[in-house]
């Protein structure tokens, strides 16, 4: 990773990083120190006396039934979000991927939900499907559902996953299309001289070949769920009904700013850290090496 | 050529448009609401088709804002959403460059120990880290700032690796005859690198744009006085009060507002940013 030609110079290449450096140390390192240190303590009631807990914020976390709830649900909902848009999207971009006319106009037809702010998809979601006045509500009801996501948390649930799927559809589109368009046409000309029809050259040859992306997109997928689903929830059901749709980042925020349970909020904090941690590791050790099977 | 039946590529474009409808029927529900009347919306009597009162609806959405919850002009919260779109995505590039030009370009004590430093914020987004950063921006007097909005938001490793990986590719020989021309190295960094830079400099750009209008956990802590708050905290604050109250045609027109200029970017700058997009993601 170095040049060989390079020039000499004793300060300038630390005037250089400093501004970066100075803005990572100041508000990434310290504040990620902070949360660990934070997570070892215990605040009292009023905030006037902390002591050191050694890992009693932790043990509690992970004894309190609410966080295991949270954890488990946080997972169901990466997984239906990235199971559904994945799928959705595939299809989507295989049909794009055939030689038609406007090509390009559909690809751009379905690319611009990315550039959508989460609670903006919260807000679009919720007016469809609000309980009293949503447009599809009334088809809903006329279906015999009753249909009410302020009520059941299932239901809320649902609305949380469906939102956030359909935000994710253009992002997983895009790189679907740009993974199918790499496969070589002479390997799938090569299967239909075999006499593979096109639903079984598709999974013989281009699904095996398009697993890099699909691996690479799940990951993606799953750390947008952890995260960006914060203004989806926020704007559509504030964690609620009940606690039913509180996921993780969700709890961090609740508990640290509004219940103002430091200790806890800092461990949890640490808690994600290491998940994301240990998810981008999975992702630069298999998607580097482009994994084909 | 493999072979594509007419059959077949029929059902393709049925399954595109379908595809299509669905991601934009969300939108189109919003723009017509935006069009109609309040008490209609709240009846449950929406129309499906547009209705007469775009330019009331905009209008007060725009230089009024609601008139229950948050009493703060779109228009002005655009705007407070702009300066830090702008101002993230323009920060981040700048410290970017410099610094990967310093680690590529010089041999200097400490330089993968930084590099790594750099590298490792790559892993956690400021979600993770929301109230130890909120307290250190509290500490600073940052709070209800533009400073305070944007300068967490750029301490990430993106495009340093970015630009530290296209300095890579940039020939050897370029730097040799611009030394022999006499030039330091900031005259090499002025005039060669940073012309070679611009298409990644510009993807780059759009994609920072896209994700700073959109930012939305950290603006809505650190944000306390209405009139520093962006489009997508407001948005959230005029659907707190009872569903009652809540009006409803001006709530989808800043729904609308919120969403137009970073579609307006994809759509317009589709080629850097699929670009931006597919190289931020390496």
């Amino acid at each position: 990773m170095q040049k060989q030609a390079i020039f000499q110079s004793k300060l300038l290449p630390y005037a250089l990083v400093a501004p970066q450096l100075a803005i990572v140390l100041i508000f990434f390192y310290w504040p990620a120190l902070q949360a660990v240190i934070q997570s070892f303590l215990l605040q009292d009631a009023f905030g006037l006396s902390t002591t050191f807990v050694w890992f009693d914020n932790y043990v509690e976390l992970f004894r309190d039934p609410a966080y295991f709830e949270a954890i488990l649900r946080t997972f169901f909902f990466s997984f239906a979000i990235a199971v559904s848009s994945l799928s959705f999207a595939l299809l989507l971009a295989v049909m794009a991927d055939k030689p038609l006319r406007g090509v390009m106009l559909y690809r751009t037809l379905l690319i611009w939900p990315y550039a959508v702010a989460p609670p903006v998809v919260g807000v679009l979601w919720i007016f469809m499907l609000h309980p009293s006045l949503g447009v599809l509500s009334r088809y809903l009801r006329t279906l015999g559902i009753d249909w009410n996501p302020m009520l059941d948390g299932d239901q809320a649930a649902a609305l949380i996953i469906l939102a956030a799927a359909w935000k994710q559809i253009s992002y997983n589109f895009l790189f679907f299309l740009a993974g199918l368009q790499s496969i070589p046409r002479s390997v799938l000309e090569a299967a239909a001289i075999d006499g593979a029809r096109p639903m079984r050259r598709f999974w013989t040859v281009t699904f095996p070949l398009l697993s890099p992306t699909i691996f690479f997109l799940l990951v993606v997928n799953i750390v947008y769920a952890f995260f960006d689903t914060f203004g989806i929830i926020d704007t559509m059901t504030r964690g609620g009904p009940g606690t039913s749709t509180v996921t993780l980042v969700y709890k961090v925020y609740s508990d640290g700013l509004l219940g103002g349970n430091l200790g806890s909020s800092a461990a949890q904090s640490v808690v994600l850290m290491i998940m994301v941690i240990v998810l981008t590791g999975i992702q630069f050790r298999f998607v580097e090496r482009k994994v084909t099977y | 050529m493999v072979e594509e039946e007419g059959f077949r590529r029929y059902v393709a474009h049925v399954i595109l448009w379908i595809g299509i409808a669905i991601v934009a029927f969300p939108v189109y529900i919003a723009i017509v609401a935006s069009t109609q009347d309040n008490a209609l919306i709240a009846n449950g009597q929406m129309s499906l088709l547009p209705g007469g009162h775009f330019f009331e609806v905009y209008y007060q959405t725009i230089f009024v804002g609601t008139s229950g919850s948050t009493r703060e002009p779109v228009g002005n919260m655009m705007l407070n959403s702009l300066v830090m779109a702008l101002a993230i995505a323009v920060g981040k590039i700048a410290i970017s460059i410099i610094s990967a030009y310093a680690i590529v370009y010089f041999r200097f004590p400490f330089r993968m120990p930084i590099f790594w430093l750099i590298f490792i914020t790559l892993m956690l987004p400021v979600e993770v880290r929301i109230y130890p950063t909120y307290k250190i921006v509290a500490d600073l007097h940052m709070l209800d700032s533009y400073a305070g909005l944007s300068l967490p938001l750029i301490a990430s490793a993106t495009a340093t690796l970015l630009f530290r990986q296209f300095f890579m590719t940039v020939p050897d020989e370029l730097l040799e005859a611009s030394r022999i021309d006499g030039a330091g190295p900031l005259r090499f960094f002025w005039d060669t690198l940073l012309p070679l830079s611009r298409t990644n400099m510009a993807a780059l750009f759009v994609i920072l744009f896209i994700l700073g209008w959109n930012q939305y956990l950290w603006p809505l802590l650190i944000t306390t006085r209405d009139d520093m708050q962006t489009i997508q905290v407001g948005i959230r604050k005029m659907i707190t009060t009872t569903d009652a109250l809540t009006e409803w045609p001006i709530v989808m027109a800043t729904a609308v507002l919120a969403m137009l200029p970073p579609v307006f970017v994809v759509v317009v700058m589709q080629k850097l940013f699929v670009r931006g997009l597919v190289e931020t993601e390496k």
